[in-house]
């Protein structure tokens, strides 16, 4: 169409929204997983930690697991207190469950909603689509958040 | 063939100014969230005409939902 210089913006309007950025606009017209999700209270590690640091950090943190991200973010495994040896020096790396799973930030809230009381899911890792951590939504977030918005 | 850009890219290109972002959603999305200062081409409705009123000389950046 005879445009000089036209580009593609591929990460899309989802990826600037997730990271925090402005949007003009009436507002999504469904809740959405990451509304609810969040860093605070999340402990993570980074490869090369030890079992014994990580299960420290949950014990100090009250926390049931952790997030094991490379040094861009993103989520590569994680950790269970229940699952591990609290004095071992193993590397995370060799003990974490690779994969965890995921969901995007545009992820219907009802729809994980049930999923998630279906498996007795009591949180999930949101990340962008690079696999980058946007933070966890935890079930009972996820609840207020679905009956605030029907 | 547009020049991929990822979200860096586009805030470098936004900061050098007089960028024309067009999203190519349904327009109902676009009602919904866009882009600040972006305007709305549903790709469906992309042709000439459409297009017509834009400066061709201009950067000019066309973005969906996501590459999903």
């Amino acid at each position: 169409m005879g445009f000089t210089e036209i580009y593609d913006f591929v990460d899309g309007k989802i990826e600037w929204m997730v990271h925090g950025l402005p949007v003009e606009g009436k507002g999504p017209h469904f809740a959405m997983a990451v509304e609810v999700a969040t860093k605070d209270g999340v402990q993570t590690c980074v490869l090369g930690s030890t079992v014994k640091d990580s299960s420290a950090a949950m014990e100090k943190g009250g926390e049931s697991f952790c997030l094991v991200l490379n040094d861009e973010g993103i989520v590569l495994g994680r950790l269970r207190k229940n699952h591990l040896d609290p004095d071992s020096d193993e590397l995370v790396e060799t003990v974490m469950e690779t994969g965890p799973t995921t969901v995007r930030p545009t992820e219907p809230a009802k729809a994980l909603l049930e999923r998630m009381e279906k498996r007795n899911v009591s949180a999930i890792v949101v990340t962008t689509k690079k696999g980058q951590r946007m933070g966890v939504t935890r079930l009972e977030d996820l609840r207020r958040l679905v009956e605030e918005s029907s | 063939m547009p020049t991929e850009l990822d979200l860096d890219g586009l805030q470098r290109l936004l900061k050098e100014g007089d960028v024309q972002l067009i999203e190519v959603l349904p327009e109902n999305e676009y009602e919904e969230e866009h882009l600040p200062g972006s305007i709305n081409i549903p790709l469906k409705s992309m042709n000439a005409d459409s297009v017509s009123g834009l400066d061709k000389l201009r950067p000019t950046v066309v973005y969906c939902w996501d590459d999903v």
